[in-house]
């Protein structure tokens, strides 16, 4: 068997994740702020900032999921009965606040109405996003190759903690966003909201890093055991940094760099948790190799894949060029 | 809880796909029409095509959004409901499902946005090709998706290893024997259906007395184009019949109702079929005439219901039932583009009110053909998930009944709201009409499917 396939298709599957959370993690991320500013005006504004990308943004959630199935059938089968309710409410909420873009607009009397499911669905999707991250950490119950825990395994303090952390990361990166992308009252409530999410995101950052090594032993061991640990020092320390520099060009007034930092630090926490999980796709039992495809299937849509890629990155790039700029009140598309 | 998973998965399974059918089967017949529309705009220069095609390409997008979004549902399903066939299946049918997937995203990252937003951005001929691009790209996303199924229906070129499909050739996999019926077959009704929609907007802007130009050219182009493919339709489900036949037999019977192999088969008109006693009650049928359409022979015989076991047929009753539906409404529509042809040709099509405003409300019949037609094709090979391989069954996820539940009534309560508003608002485009607002965005280039179809307002 080529050992390698199951690793290009991990990096492939893993970009593809990475890509989502950081582009839908601030759109989603205007949603859970918006219950949170004065008027509806302010909203208009916000989800102009946000319109023409927020479903590129989501094709990338669609490529990880069938990437997932085409390149490692056993951990889609597995994964997907573990966390039934959080992805259905996932795909339900991504619906609604999807929707709501457009049904806003053409609501009248029952604007709130399309607000409320916008708001809705964007945290319940965000929150659950962290309930299965969590959820995988905390490792799955399988049988051969099958799921064998029961309906609510997922449901435990640590992941309800994760979703809670996933909830405010999003606010960052969605607060952060608005303030590159707006002015005036929008922007200063982006200002005042990115710091209070900042502190949320590297309160449940000190958590997690506690947390998680302290109740899973191989955790621990991939960490704090020699040599990996000359390896992955660096890691805790940049995400230190990065939060520092973050915190004070909000202090400063900065209106671009703290998006950057929001980011770098989003990648920080996915570098995490790749070294505490590697190679496990379903943890702690399954790893990429155990849950792949054979290598004539993977081969296959390998070929495609590849070549998509490039469009699909190349259009992500232009549509965000031809977008960019700040979006001014009353300013939008439509 | 102790409801059962499989019968509340399979609803779950059956609501979700109804109603994602309903929006590809529109967008592959639109984005033909749009195409053709352009060419002819293009060719003969005259502006009502340009009002028709711009006013359809609204329509066009709100139904590709919902197709969308939509389709991403079904794409988590075949995990969350039926990971058992996902680890069976998944080396064979996730990569067709992933070249599907691909497709999609590539219209969406390139013809797409030309076509929805580069009417005075790129040059004419330039968004004449995106047209025929989107479209040809809607085939090819249908294609790879119908040779998943068709595999499930007739499975070959394939091995077992450890109780898992493998693929051995890829080519026979792609091209399985029922296949190409089954393209041809779907493609046919996508075009069918959308032209049976244009004709009823058509007729009703003619009962209405508005867009005369518009009008004209629709009902023209709707009853032209199903007095011909309607009855090719017909010859292209009687081979897709005689394949079936050859690969599920016992499909063919539960269609025919018929259960005595050892006689020749009757073509049942009406009848309750009764599972239980394995007979038909209150049957209306004519004598040997199923043999006739499925072996040109009168006397000869093909396999009953009853060559197999009850627990190895399919609901018959929703097999029979469905089929009728759909040979019903494919007959109709023969009839009605037949006699449109006629009132065309002693020039009264466009005052015989009588005809027209049936056809005006008879907008949605293909779409229920559509669903008829699979529900005849899927329900034929149950009990199988994978003809002959896998039992729908021992398909299922290790879930909870009562999880399943819940979900399902979420389902329905969400696609109802989103469903209904989506349908409302190109209600609410088409009263609107072609022409009604040709201003170009005035800032920026809003990508978003939906957007196009709002901006108008």
């Amino acid at each position: 068997m080529e050992w390698y396939l199951p690793l290009i298709w991990a990096l492939v599957i893993g970009f593809a994740v990475a890509m989502y959370v950081v582009l839908d993690g601030f759109d989603l991320g205007i949603g859970i702020l918006f219950p949170f500013v004065d008027s509806d005006q302010e909203r208009d504004q916000m989800m102009n900032t946000v319109a023409p990308f927020w479903d590129g943004n989501e094709t990338w959630l669609v490529l990880g999921g069938a990437g997932l199935l085409v390149a490692f059938p056993v951990a889609y089968a597995i994964l997907l009965p573990a966390f039934y309710l959080p992805v259905t409410l996932i795909l339900l909420g991504l619906v609604l606040r999807g929707v709501s873009f457009e049904f806003r607009w053409i609501a009248k009397t029952s604007k709130y109405l399309w607000n409320f499911a916008f708001a809705g669905g964007s945290t319940v999707a965000a929150f659950m996003q962290g309930v299965i991250v969590g959820g995988m950490v905390s490792g799955i119950k399988v049988q051969g190759t099958q799921y064998a825990g029961g309906s609510f395994d997922w449901f435990t303090p640590f992941s309800l903690m994760c979703g809670f952390a996933m909830v405010t990361g999003y606010a960052l990166l969605g607060a952060t966003w608005l303030l590159m992308k707006t002015e005036g009252a929008v922007a200063e409530h982006a200002r005042r909201h990115a710091m209070i999410a900042l502190y949320a995101v590297l309160f449940f950052m000190a958590v997690v890093s506690l947390w998680t090594p302290l109740e899973h032993a191989r955790i621990a061991e991939r960490w704090f055991s020699l040599p990996n640990f000359l390896f992955f020092w660096p890691v805790p320390l940049v995400t230190a940094v990065l939060s520092f520099l973050c915190w004070y060009w909000l202090r400063k007034g900065n209106d671009f760099m703290p998006f950057w930092c929001a980011i770098a630090l989003f990648f920080m926490g996915y570098s995490g948790l790749v070294i505490s999980n590697f190679p496990y796709l379903v943890p702690p039992t399954l790893s990429v190799w155990d849950t792949a495809a054979v290598p004539a299937s993977q081969l296959f849509a390998l070929m495609g894949t590849l070549f998509m890629f490039p469009i699909l990155i190349g259009y992500t790039v232009f549509i965000y060029w031809i977008f960019r700029g700040k979006v001014r009140e009353g300013e939008g598309y439509h | 809880m102790d409801i059962d998973p499989l019968l509340l998965a399979r609803i779950q399974f059956a609501f979700t796909i109804t109603f994602h059918i309903i929006f590809p089967t529109f967008t592959i017949g639109l984005s033909a029409y749009i195409a053709t529309l352009e060419v002819m705009w293009l060719w003969s220069g005259r502006e009502h095509y340009h009002r028709l095609a711009r006013f359809w390409t609204k329509i066009f997008a709100v139904s590709f959004a919902m197709g969308v979004v939509s389709g991403i549902v079904l794409s988590y399903q075949f995990g969350t409901n039926w990971s058992r066939f996902s680890e069976f299946a998944g080396n064979i049918v996730g990569p067709l499902m992933g070249y599907e997937v691909l497709t999609a995203f590539f219209l969406e990252a390139t013809f797409l946005g030309i076509m929805l937003f580069g009417w005075d951005r790129v040059p004419k001929p330039l968004h004449v090709f995106a047209c025929i691009a989107v479209a040809a790209g809607t085939l090819m996303s249908a294609f790879w998706i119908l040779s998943a199924n068709s595999w499930m229906q007739t499975p070959q070129g394939h091995a077992i290893q450890n109780g898992i499909a493998v693929p051995v050739d890829w080519l026979a996999i792609v091209f399985n024997p029922s296949f190409p019926y089954r393209f041809a077959h779907m493609t046919t009704a996508a075009y069918l259906t959308t032209s049976f929609v244009v004709l009823a907007v058509g007729a009703r802007y003619m009962i209405a007395g508005k867009f005369f130009d518009e009008a004209k050219t629709m009902l023209r182009m709707g009853i032209g184009f199903a007095a011909i493919v309607a009855p090719l339709q017909l010859l292209i489900g009687d081979q897709h019949g005689l394949n079936t036949l050859k690969h599920q037999p016992i499909k063919i019977a539960a269609m025919e109702a018929h259960w005595d192999g050892s006689h020749p088969g009757a073509l049942v008109l009406f009848a309750w079929p009764d599972e239980k006693n394995e007979k038909n009650l209150f049957e209306i049928s004519i004598p040997k005439a199923a043999s006739m359409i499925l072996k040109h022979d009168p006397n000869a015989l093909f396999p009953g219901l009853k060559s197999v076991p009850p627990q190895d047929r399919p609901p018959v009753k929703n097999v029979f039932f469905a089929f009728r539906v759909m040979v019903g409404i494919g007959l109709f529509m023969i009839g009605s583009a037949f006699f449109g042809i006629y009132l065309w040709w002693r020039r009264k099509l466009f005052q015989t009110r009588w005809y027209l405003w049936p056809m005006q409300h008879a907008w949605w019949i293909g779409f229920v053909a559509v669903i008829a037609g699979w529900l005849v094709t899927e329900n034929g090979r149950q009990p199988w998930i994978v003809y002959g391989l896998q039992r729908t069954a021992d398909a299922i996820s290790p879930v909870a009944g009562g999880l399943v539940l819940s979900t399902l009534i979420l389902y329905v309560a969400v696609y109802s709201i989103v469903f209904s508003m989506g349908i409302y608002y190109i209600n609410r485009l088409i009263a609107k009409g072609p022409g009604a607002d040709e201003l170009a965005p005035d800032s920026g280039v809003p990508n978003r499917p939906l957007a196009a179809g709002v901006k108008q307002q």
